[in-house]
């Protein structure tokens, strides 16, 4: 049996490890490229998102690999999403796929479900024990990797030389890639958090700070917004987000009330749920505003209802925090120079404002 | 005489100004690019140099427009700015206090707000072209008027016909349904006019705040049946500055000023790169599944730039 799962960042190399600790043979989801966008635009509906195209491109890559299980996250609410994985195993196996798909849904949208799929993952002769212990340390190995994730969006916009928190980062990762136990995690993310905060950088700079809101796909995986959060921080700027793999599932399975305050600073614009992370969108831009962040990116599919919805409403969210916002839609046309001009721009806007703003003061 | 120079490489139009301490322009130059971006902007760099006074002499240049990678490793520019900061530094010197820019291209159109000077909000419509100037170009075209002629004839109509302008494919339809049913043909135009004023509107402009003084810029700019269009839609007076299709360019060459003020030294190459013979060449690299499009830009053996990877492998700065 050879498993393999999407690819949304570098969670891949914990979900690499957990599969791989318990028994399975692992295809690992190529790093996505226009190789997957094909596939992908070629077996999907034309009018399907983004994250759903590249998602059945990856399918058929791992699938040519010789993946018979794939693993997938399903969802729950207004968003298509959560009606994306019988869709593509609908698509894969009219193509001729003959494959496992397993969606694991979230433990409160059906509980017997979700317990199946632990079975199926759980070999007969592992005592649940040394089974929790197993995911316990791929757990940590996904947060370390969030967490560098979150130690580098700040770094970038100090380096003296364009270019060198990104490639201590990459090494940083390979870190956490090559440790096994718990432990070893644990010494990895120290010694990859130093080697980070070993790059030469001048921190007597002033950077700007940005939040990136929107849909969770094209805000985590970099291939999706063109590396958006690196391309911001080597133009000398510190990006912020919530949502990272981690998060999300820690808030979607245990810990659901944590984004409760993301929802109450909603409320005056957007009482109801609108799938997605629609909600969100809107909630975090004002949380961006009351903390004078200087501007807030939201990142949304071409054709993504939540986040269309929230694009309507975050003009006003717009004026009243008297924080600029830049909507960036993403499908399989974008042009990189659109976003880098529209980038460019953006920031100049808010290098003119801050300058203003600080004559003012 | 100290000048400055602007380059707006644009999909339709290349534009080069020469503009003074005063923001007076100098010199200037348009060219059609026809997809030969550096074949245009030595062409425009040649006109310059003709048209211009021989004591004007070029302290600092600066480059704008979709193409301004290319045009500042051409040319040697100081300074290479999008095109929203360069019509808005422009618009923003030129037309005192104004709050809204309205600027149709020939494949782009935006919007940029100001307020107390600075740009507050933009956006910018890329890839649909109802709202853009080609659209204009091209049904002109089709119905033999030339294209400067559109404005005038626009103007005459007192009974505009409503055009569906959603979409220029069906905006084609729409229109050559409403011709063969036999209306005017100042009508057809008018409506076309207020079609594309409409989807501008919906489009790009959608949730701004356009308040006075609104500035109208570039190419489109020199139809009078869309400048009463957009008068009629916005209840407002619209202002067409005197340089309407340079201002990226003159946006640019006072981001040169600037930078030339402060450092006090050029990058430009002098006029001689007219002469020279720069060849692009591209290939696919195949070291990943991105297969990014490399292009070089080279003089005889030397590449003096290269772009298109997704990775450093291929850079070398433009600079020198």
């Amino acid at each position: 049996m050879k498993i393999s799962f999407p690819r949304m960042g570098n969670s891949y190399i914990g979900f690499k490890h957990l599969c791989e600790g318990l028994g399975f043979e692992v295809v690992v989801p190529p790093s996505l490229t226009q190789k997957t966008i094909t596939y992908g635009a070629r077996y999907s509906p034309e009018f399907a998102c983004m994250p759903f195209k590249v998602l059945t491109g990856t399918y058929v890559e791992v699938l040519e690999k010789g993946a018979d299980v794939i693993i997938s996250s399903g969802g729950i609410g207004p968003c298509r999403a959560g009606f994306y994985g019988v869709l593509h195993e609908k698509i894969l196996k009219d193509i001729g796929y003959d494959f496992k798909f397993i969606v694991v849904d979230p433990p409160m949208a059906n509980l017997k479900d979700f317990y199946n799929n632990v079975l199926f993952l759980k070999p007969r002769n592992l005592k649940w024990g040394s089974f929790l212990k197993k995911v316990r340390t791929a757990w940590k190995m996904l947060t370390a990797l969030d967490g560098l994730d979150m130690l580098v969006a700040q770094r970038r916009a100090y380096e003296l030389k364009k270019g060198d928190t990104q490639k201590a980062f990459e090494t940083a990762v390979s870190y956490i890639d090559s440790a096994e136990t718990y432990k070893e995690v644990v010494e990895a993310e120290t010694e990859g958090r130093k080697l980070i905060e070993r790059v030469p950088c001048d921190e007597t700079r002033k950077p700007l700070r940005v939040g990136i809101v929107g849909e969770i796909y094209v805000v985590i995986e970099p291939f999706m917004n063109m590396d958006i959060e690196r391309r911001l921080g080597e133009m000398g700027v510190i990006t912020h987000r919530s949502i990272y793999v981690t998060t999300y599932v820690r808030h979607t399975i245990w810990d659901r009330k944590a984004e409760d305050y993301i929802k109450d600073a909603a409320r005056p614009y957007l009482k109801q749920m609108v799938g997605g992370h629609g909600i969100n969108s809107v909630g975090e831009t004002v949380l961006y505003g009351k903390d004078n962040y200087d501007g807030v990116v939201q990142l949304a599919p071409f054709t993504c209802i939540p986040e269309i919805v929230a694009r309507s409403i975050l003009p006003k969210v717009s004026r009243d925090y008297d924080i600029p916002v830049l909507t960036l839609h993403i499908d399989e046309q974008t042009g990189e120079t659109g976003v880098q001009t529209r980038l460019e721009a953006f920031l100049d806007l808010l290098r003119e404002k801050q300058k203003v703003l600080g004559e003012c003061s | 005489m100290r000048t400055y120079m602007g380059i707006d490489v644009g999909s339709v139009s290349t534009d080069v100004v020469l503009i003074d301490d005063d923001n007076n322009v100098i010199a200037s130059a348009y060219i059609r690019t026809a997809g030969q971006p550096i074949k245009a902007v030595q062409e425009g760099l040649r006109l310059i140099s003709r048209e211009k006074p021989p004591e004007a002499k070029v302290y600092a240049v600066g480059s704008t427009g979709s193409a301004r990678e290319l045009a500042a490793a051409i040319v040697g520019a100081d300074v290479v700015k999008n095109e929203i900061t360069a019509h808005a530094v422009a618009s923003s010197t030129l037309v005192p206090g104004v709050q809204t820019i309205i600027e149709i291209g020939g494949q782009d159109s935006k919007i940029i707000i100001l307020r107390n000077g600075v740009v507050s909000d933009f956006a910018m419509n890329t890839v649909c072209a109802a709202g853009t100037g080609s659209f204009l170009d091209q049904q002109a075209a089709r119905l033999g008027i030339p294209i400067n002629e559109f404005g005038k004839i626009a103007l005459k109509s007192k009974n505009s016909v409503r055009i569906a302008g959603r979409c220029s494919v069906f905006a084609e339809s729409d229109m050559i349904h409403k011709q063969q049913m036999g209306h005017k043909m100042e009508d057809l135009l008018a409506g076309l006019c207020e079609a594309l004023v409409r989807n501008y509107l919906n489009n790009v402009g959608k949730g701004k705040q356009i308040l006075p003084p609104v500035a109208f810029q570039g190419g489109v700019a020199a139809n009078e049946g869309m400048k009463k269009a957009l008068e009629k839609a916005l209840g407002m007076e619209v202002i067409i500055p005197k340089d309407y299709c340079l201002m990226g360019a003159i946006g640019a060459a006072m981001l040169a000023r600037k930078q030339e003020r402060e450092n006090g030294q050029t990058n430009f190459r002098g006029f001689d790169v007219t002469d020279i013979n720069y060849q692009v060449t591209s290939f696919e690299c195949t070291k990943c599944p991105n297969l990014c499009e490399i292009i070089c830009i080279s003089i005889g053996e030397n590449d003096i730039c290269r772009w298109g990877g997704r990775c450093e492998r291929w850079q070398i700065s433009g600079e020198k």
